[in-house]
């Protein structure tokens, strides 16, 4: 039997106070100092130090952060002085997109690398946008095997990166020899570290991080950490410069990527020739224009397409860009339609905040992705944009131990991993490869409607917000 | 129900005490005013009588909400019952207690805590509003929300569409709410539920036994039915027998022949909607010796339920199962509970032609005790499309009538229920609103350390013995109460005089975010 990857976490606790959601706050002034405090019926235990220092002010905010929330205080406390309130810092963090909750889970997995896990139903709105308006199917009966408790242990979340021709090809009744590929074991790849975190020691823990997890690490030609090799560190040279083409650095590397330009079939040509088994990547940021132009691309020889959307996901439009949910489903059943999807491989990025953001953007037609900020919460970032602003890190990035900050790293990707088998095994799929683009195994927030409620009900309104 | 000397001899001393007072047993469906068990009840305001109160009781005397009170023989006023208060509203009647008292000493503010609680689908206001009916057994008052969360789709944007005026012939007294759940003609009881829903699977191990116990009472004194989960069969259910039903899941826990025998229905767990395709969790720590006895299983142990059924790989698999089962019980109903995947519809006509008599369909808001995170969000549909794309289905196939469609996985209340089944259900399956009855909050800790503080979802020591049977008996009974005044009411308001000739009356629902074809 082959070795099954599997990821190794240790528990890597914050440097620093995570943002917890509630806390419990009280109006001292009117307690009665009762020997039989509810703080101290914690059934947390988060506050029965705080009951016996309830005179003093020591270390207060610190139960506030672990609070779970339970109610049991504020509801039993004799002379009602308590309550309950949303944390406000908790509020401020993150954005839009990279919302608190998503930031406090990322932090759970980067911690203890596991997935997690809660009671109760789910709260959240019944839709939402983009990835929010998928469900992913299951299945009744019918599993990738029988072995195991969740047959999962079988499930294969390797893809290939490059190019694979649809039939055997002779030249002179020889077999020409498939292209090169590579593979991860992960459908990720790590994003060059965006403008704001690229100190170090960040730019090495992610691409040393990759390394261990035999993941690969998109590193801008001119930033390549010291003592690391694009050759043996399975990094992917970002080829921004003319300059870089011709550099005999990573002529070595597995692949390569390079910003979408004019006349790009010949760069390719050029840097296929130097290496034959290099795979060349081209990186196109992505717009309405992208089905058409991954077509040329697929044309011109490119192995593998890195469609780039922001940090929301969205693509570069004036007016109403659409979301990574709907331009990877173009440009996916463009090339399909043009008959040459497994000519070139799918790498999107932007946008992928949560493991099931993945597992979405496959079922849409990547064939993998790249990810940046969710290393960078990993490593405790609350996104607050200070650094932006010249201002010092809240979380000192600068001084992170980098072998701690690689544990978390791994310890979120195990989580992931964890994630993406839970969703696979539940769809009755066993390799990831074969995820990629079947629609067929989720569905859709306007499909369900227009099938289900639309002969009921009419026609949904345009514009009628889901949430 | 009476037991067997030869069941007996196998129960646990307990049990067997216990079972000696079959009058115990007798709950009947009676409202009695139960008040929240917790010192502070949580309402969206709050209530605070100043120090300069000089006690003289006119507060009292005028609030019409229970607020204030001074029970017979006190000299002092208690602490208000702020939960109770309707707000600002009413300010605008005579009887506000804010207006009226002489020393000014009160004061009317919003209650921090009350806004977070809950979520998008369990408002704080839904909560509230559960509560209440689980006090008084009654319609909630003025200014309680029972209708709508705040989730933005599904059941929170369909509306009933009454009408202006009911048919003067309907009266209200004569409305039906009974379930007929077998529809076969076959040999088997033609088992009717009083009202059109039934407690959910929730494990003894999962919830406390008190839980446990309270649903039971409740589901003998209503004439419907609870299910015992997959956690054994606790011999304090058996005097409840004729209303549990019991169920088969992947892990088999606690299954033995007896314990089907026992059922009326019988309910095999395909899959559950917080979770499809996963399987059942119970964290370590809540496998406590009881549990791990019941489950025979080793404690502290975290416990597993594989998926899927590891005898069943296609429908003849199924077919299988459904034999062996009622062969053991000729008497029980079949019931196959599934979640809703895309092909939620051939799985319900497939489980019909294997003999079904209940498709149990597990929307994927479903409730749970432990579940991924991302499973809960992400698996499966919510349960306003599942239920339409059967009932359609079934019908198209010449088969509804045949078989009993039951909805579950995020139904909250009355309304919920009329929607579903005016969707094409014909009854649902309820969990999370009786715990909610019970005092739940919706923290989400059910799963973490010892379970829930609250003492619903846990089965540690010192935390379950925080709802007594009692209680939380009669919580749920009021509540049930209360739930089918309003559902009465609506059918009444609607025009229909059942909840059989409900189902499937799409045309008495509209949705907010659609344009009706006719313009209506």
């Amino acid at each position: 039997m082959p070795a099954k990857y599997h990821i190794h976490t240790h528990p890597a606790r914050p440097r620093f106070r995570p943002v917890g959601k509630f806390g419990i706050v009280d109006w001292r002034e009117d307690c009665a100092s009762c020997h039989n405090c509810v703080k101290r019926a914690c059934a947390y235990g988060f506050y029965r130090e705080e009951a016996d220092t309830l005179h003093d002010e020591v270390g207060y905010l610190d139960y506030i952060y672990q609070c779970k929330g339970c109610l049991s205080c504020v509801q039993d406390c004799t002379k009602g002085i308590l309550t309950r309130i949303v944390n406000p810092e908790y509020k401020r963090i993150g954005d839009t997109y990279y919302t608190p909750a998503i930031l406090l889970s990322t932090w759970f997995q980067a911690d203890t690398g596991r997935v997690p896990v809660s009671g109760a139903g789910y709260g959240g709105p019944f839709t939402g946008s983009g990835f929010d308006s998928m469900w992913t199917d299951m299945s009744e009966i019918v599993r990738p095997t029988r072995d195991g408790i969740h047959g999962r242990e079988y499930i294969n979340t390797s893809v290939d990166i490059g190019r694979k021709n649809d039939h055997l090809i002779f030249e002179n009744g020889t077999l020409i020899p498939s292209p090169p590929l590579i593979v991860s074991p992960l459908p990720i790849i790590f994003e060059a570290v965006p403008e704001r975190w690229l100190r170090e020691p960040v730019p090495t823990v992610v691409s040393k991080a990759a390394a261990q997890l035999e993941l690969f690490s998109v590193v801008r030609s001119s930033e390549i950490p010291a003592g690391l090799s694009p050759a043996k560190d399975n990094i992917i040279p970002l080829l921004e410069s003319v300059e870089s083409f011709s550099d005999e650095t990573f002529t070595s590397a597995s692949m390569v990527m390079l910003p979408d330009r004019p006349l790009i079939g010949a760069i390719v040509a050029g840097l296929k020739e130097r290496n034959p088994e290099q795979i060349v990547a081209v990186r196109l940021n992505a717009s309405p224009e992208s089905a058409q132009r991954a077509l040329e691309l697929a044309g011109d020889g490119v192995e593998a397409l890195h469609l780039v959307f922001d940090s929301h996901g969205r693509e570069a439009a004036p007016v109403n860009p659409r979301h990574a949910r709907d331009v990877i489903r173009e440009v996916h059943c463009a090339l399909v339609k043009d008959g040459t999807r497994d000519q070139i491989t799918i790498i999107a990025s932007g946008g992928i905040a949560q493991a099931e953001h993945m597992a979405k953007a496959i079922i849409c037609g990547a064939d993998l992705v790249a990810i940046d900020i969710p290393l960078m919460v990993a490593l405790e970032c609350r996104l607050c944009g200070e650094c932006d602003r010249g201002e010092l890190c809240q979380i000192a990035l600068e001084e992170i131990d980098p072998q701690f900050a690689i544990e978390r790293i791994i310890n979120l990707m195990s989580a992931w991993h964890s994630q993406l088998l839970e969703l696979m095994g539940a769809m009755g799929i066993r390799e990831v490869r074969r995820l990629r683009g079947e629609v067929g195994r989720c569905m859709f927030f306007e499909d369900l409607e227009r099938e289900i409620f639309a002969p009921l009900f009419g026609t949904r309104r345009e514009g009628s917000v889901s949430i | 129900m009476s037991t067997t000397t030869n069941n007996k001899s196998e129960l646990s001393a307990t049990a067997d005490e216990f079972l000696d007072k079959p009058e115990y047993a007798q709950v009947t469906r009676d409202v009695r005013p139960t008040v929240p068990r917790y010192r502070n009840e949580l309402g969206k305001y709050r209530v605070h009588r100043a120090s300069t109160c000089k006690q003289c009781g006119r507060c009292v005397e005028v609030c019409g909400y229970g607020v204030h009170t001074r029970p017979t023989g006190y000299k002092l006023l208690i602490r208000p019952f702020d939960y109770r208060c309707i707000g600002p509203d009413c300010e605008k009647s005579d009887t506000c207690c804010l207006k009226t008292c002489p020393e000014n000493a009160l004061s009317l503010t919003i209650n921090p805590a009350f806004e977070t609680i809950g979520d998008f689908r369990w408002t704080p206001e839904l909560i509230a509003s559960t509560w209440r009916m689980a006090e008084t057994g009654h319609a909630p008052g003025p200014g309680q929300e029972c209708e709508f969360g705040a989730s933005g789709g599904g059941f929170d944007r369909i509306c009933l569409k009454f009408p202006d005026s009911p048919p003067a012939t309907l009266r209200p007294e004569e409305i039906s709410t009974e379930v007929l759940l077998n529809r076969r003609n076959d040999s088997r009881q033609r088992l009717k539920i009083d009202v059109p829903w039934y407690g959910g699977g929730m494990s003894f191990g999962s919830t406390s036994i008190n839980t446990i116990l309270s649903r039971a009472r409740t589901a003998r004194a209503w004439n419907t039915l609870t299910c015992t989960g997959e956690g054994g069969y606790v011999d304090r259910l058996i005097p409840y027998a004729d209303h549990v039903i019991t169920q088969v899941a992947t892990g088999l826990f606690g299954i033995r022949e007896e314990t089907i025998q026992r059922a009326p229905v019988v309910e095999f767990k395909y899959a559950q909607g917080a979770k499809p395709g996963l399987g059942g969790h119970l964290l370590g720590d809540k496998n406590t010796p009881p549990v791990a006895a019941m489950r025979e299983a080793v404690v502290g142990v975290p416990l597993f339920s594989p998926f899927p059924f590891h005898s069943v790989y296609s429908i003849e698999d199924h077919k299988k199962h459904i034999d062996w089962i009622a062969h053991v019980n000729p008497r029980a109903l079949i019931s196959a509970k599934v979640s809703t995947p895309a092909d939620v519809d051939m799985v319900a006509v497939g489980s019909y032609y294997a003999g079904v008599h209940i498709v149990h369909l597990d929307g994927s808001y479903g409730g749970t005790g432990a579940a991924p995170n991302i499973a809960k969000k992400n698996i499966a549909m919510p349960i306003e499309y599942g239920i339409s794309r059967v009932h359609r289905f079934l019908v198209a196939e010449g088969i509804r009538d045949a078989v009993t469609v039951i909805a579950s996985g995020g139904l909250r209340s009355p309304y919920d229920i009329a929607k579903a089944i005016a969707l094409g259900a014909d009854g649902v399956v309820i969990g999370t609103a009786e715990v909610v009855a019970l005092g739940c909050i919706r923290c989400s800790n059910c799963e973490s350390g010892c379970g829930c503080p609250r003492g619903i979802t846990t089965t540690a020591a010192g935390y379950c013995d925080r709802i007594s049977i009692d209680w939380g008996t009669q919580r749920l009974i009021n509540l049930y109460s209360a739930w089918r005044e309003v559902l009465v009411d609506i059918l009444y308001r609607l025009g229909v005089e059942s909840v059989a000739a409900l189902r499937g009356r799409t045309d008495l629902l509209y949705h907010l975010d659609y344009e009706p074809e006719d313009g209506a």
